[in-house]
């Protein structure tokens, strides 16, 4: 059995953080959004704000580590074994194969999960942002002449809100597809991920 | 109609406590000089022509004007003089003798009764002279005793004797003392103000809705400014006025001040009453939310978070009007009134039923200052359904308006149904057709409309009708300002506002449809791929 020390402890801070910071403000967003009643709209406002900040500050670090380390090469898009991943959450995994990739260090991710986070950061991440910041600062740039019309950025702000929803639901779901149903959140707490393919589940 | 029943307390003790500290002040400099009012350059009190007996107020008036020359003319000029304003935008006539509205309907004809809330003397019918510089009554407003009132019925005039009012209710209204009253002249206050405009439409607090007895002497709950022991504002503080032209007019308001806070040496003709013309337009100031709600105040009046209430200080406001169900009298042909469980009036007789409200939730509505009134003569196109006394103008899109509290007053009154207009009935009166005395629509109408010079049919129907009345007054302190929940919610205070998208309030149902189906199809997609893992778990 061989284990690897796949995520440094930036990666589980950045990883964790981001994750309480998006639960609460899925929680409050959509409290925001008037699709239920927990807080208040008022303190949801509040805690919106506030996480909003804590995650763009997170993200600057974010990025500033990904382009140092360069790690963001983790995230190139490739189609090369797609096809033998998407067989095996279709067809292998129930039969109790074990995952064709193999993770290293160099490559943390397989083709198919690389993708989905490239996703994250190039398309719903910046649409959460930018629709977001132009939420909170519409009327300073109304002010400057620049109009935006608000339900159209609430609009983007919403498609953004429910794309990250979906992803977070497939996400939870797949970290229970490792090697054994704890095995990825054990990684992500640790660092440490268990990468022998022999091992038995 | 105008019967001043409330002391000005927290004035007279201000004043007292201002006395007794000259006092002091003066007897510490021990016969150097003798005390000296720091609140006027004159003392009337000292004026030879004032001691005197008075027998009538016009008398009194012509001594006033031997040193203020200009001050009845400058009165001419008014409103509160001419109750006829030409509105400049619509070229609507206003005025209070020109307006009809849906509480005690109109002037005309009930000239002796209204005019005891006009600043003249008896102006009874169209003879009166409204050059006469001495008919302008300078004690209506200036008097600091508060004894001086005047009373439905005498055109203005003051009771000159003790008279019994109503006639053989047994209540005395004692007459005035002119001269004592003249002898301590002063400025405005809450109570001369109030003395009409607390009491308009018939009673305490019943037009307005944010005006009343309470603000003559109001605590911070009730009136932040005006707080009798703290900011204690007059009226005047705000309605700024200047040759005796009281600005802040509700037929020309302001719907949205642009113009920001007034500043000394700084030529400013806008209205002075509005709260901007103090506050500015960035006028929250706490760390914190201080951003987000000056973002506000490009939609929102101030009047809409920081008036959280119609009707705030224990005096409850008319909300309907029916005056077609007036004129039911006893089996033996009297008239009868009936009140509710808290001892308020809600059926008269001689004006119908009532319902009235404390601490009432405004309606809301985008206003941008424009108002136009249904007059005398306008043609009424829709008897069933509801006409507008007054109707609002504004938009969210027009770039005027700002969502503004509103009591809005509802009522039914008589219409000539086959003309099809409004009517002036002959209400209050000691004679053969006063609606009041006599129960009879028809008479009253006649006579009525003969007086303002209008046609009328004969025939009386009733008509719905409300009026928009903007809610300016009592505004409460910051901490009980509206917060966020109230109109960031479906259902909230705001819910039937259109042209803005709140927030809480609003989304768009197909994303919000697809948004859910996605996430849904996502949740039963990993819940099923689960389930079969779980059952074809290897042993």
């Amino acid at each position: 059995m061989e284990r690897i020390y796949i995520f440094t402890r930036f990666e589980r801070f950045w990883h964790w953080t981001q994750a309480l910071l998006v639960i609460g403000m899925l929680l409050t967003g959509f409290e925001i959004h008037g699709t239920y009643h927990l807080l208040g709209f008022a303190k949801a406002h509040q805690i919106h704000g506030i996480a909003a900040w804590a995650l763009i500050i997170l993200w600057v670090f974010a990025i500033f580590w990904h382009f140092v380390t360069g790690e963001w090469r983790q995230y190139i898009p490739t189609m090369k074994n797609v096809d033998v991943v998407l067989r095996h959450y279709a067809w292998g995994i129930f039969r109790g194969e074990p995952h064709p990739f193999k993770v290293t260090r160099r490559q943390k991710h397989n083709p198919l999960q690389a993708q989905a986070y490239l996703m994250v950061k190039v398309l719903i991440n910046p649409l959460l942002w930018i629709s977001g910041l132009l939420y909170l600062y519409y009327n300073e740039l109304a002010a400057r002449g620049h109009h935006f019309d608000l339900a159209s950025i609430a609009l983007a702000h919403t498609i953004g809100a429910f794309l990250m929803l979906a992803f977070f639901i497939a996400h939870v779901y797949l970290i229970t597809t490792g090697e054994t149903v704890g095995a990825h959140l054990k990684a992500m707490l640790t660092g440490w991920e268990r990468s022998d393919e022999k091992s038995a589940r | 109609m105008s019967a001043r029943i409330f002391r000005r307390n927290a004035t007279m003790w201000s004043g007292g406590l201002l006395l007794a500290a000259l006092l002091v002040g003066g007897s510490a400099l021990a016969g150097e000089a003798p005390p000296v009012r720091l609140d006027s350059t004159a003392d009337h009190s000292k004026y030879k022509e004032l001691q005197q007996e008075f027998a009538s107020g016009p008398e009194l008036t012509k001594v006033c004007l031997s040193c203020h020359t200009e001050a009845a003319r400058q009165v001419h000029r008014t409103k509160h003089w001419t109750w006829d304003f030409l509105n400049p935008e619509n070229q609507q006539r206003l005025g209070k003798k020109n307006v009809v509205n849906n509480f005690c309907i109109s002037v005309p004809s009930n000239y002796a009764f209204c005019t005891s809330c006009h600043v003249g003397y008896g102006w009874k019918d169209a003879s009166f002279d409204f050059s006469a510089e001495e008919n302008v009554d300078c004690l209506v407003c200036h008097d600091t005793t508060g004894s001086y009132r005047k009373l439905p019925g005498l055109a203005g005039h003051p009771p000159y004797k003790d008279v019994e009012i109503p006639p053989g209710s047994g209540k005395i209204a004692k007459a005035v003392d002119l001269s004592r009253i003249a002898q301590k002249i002063g400025k405005t206050s809450r109570d001369t103000c109030g003395a009409c405009h607390f009491f308009g439409g018939g009673g305490d607090g019943v037009k307005h809705g944010d005006m009343d007895s309470s603000l003559a002497s109001p605590d911070k709950e009730v009136d932040v400014h005006m707080d009798a022991t703290g900011l204690d504002f007059t009226c005047g503080t705000c309605h700024k006025t200047a040759s005796h032209d009281v600005p802040g007019s509700r037929y020309t308001p302001v719907g949205k001040d642009k113009g920001g806070a007034h500043m000394r040496g700084k030529e400013d003709k806008s209205n002075p009453a509005t709260c901007q013309a103090c506050h500015g337009l960035s006028p929250h100031k706490d760390a914190g939310m201080a951003a987000k709600l000056n973002h506000h105040t490009d939609k929102i009046a101030c009047q809409t978070c920081h008036i959280p209430a119609i009707a705030r200080g224990g005096v409850a406001t008319k909300m309907s009007w029916d005056w077609s169900t007036a004129g039911r009298l006893t089996p033996d042909g009297k008239p009868m009134i009936k009140k509710d469980d808290k001892g308020r009036v809600i059926y008269d007789s001689k004006k119908g039923d009532f319902t009235l409200g404390e601490n009432v939730v405004p309606e809301y509505a985008w206003f941008n200052g424009k108002v136009s009134y249904t007059l005398l003569g306008d043609k009424i196109e829709n008897t069933e359904g509801v006409t507008h006394i007054n109707k609002l103008g504004g938009s969210a899109s027009d770039g005027e308006s700002l969502i503004w509290p509103m009591k809005v007053f509802r009522g039914a009154q008589p219409f000539d149904a086959v003309n099809k207009t409004l009517v002036t009935p002959h209400t209050a009166g000691n004679d053969d057709t006063a609606y009041w005395k006599n129960f009879g629509w028809e008479k009253a109408i006649e006579t009525g409309m003969k007086v303002a010079g209008a046609d009328f049919s004969g025939k009386v129907g009733f008509i719905k009708t409300d009026m928009s009345w903007p809610i300016t007054h009592m505004v409460a302190p910051k901490e009980k300002a509206l917060g966020c929940n109230e109109c960031h919610t479906r259902g909230g205070r705001l819910d039937r506002i259109e042209g803005v998208y709140i927030p809480g309030r609003d989304g768009n149902s197909l994303v919000n449809l697809i948004g859910w189906i996605v996430a849904g199809a996502t949740l039963a997609a990993v819940a099923l791929h689960g389930l079969v893992r779980i059952v074809r778990r290897p042993r």
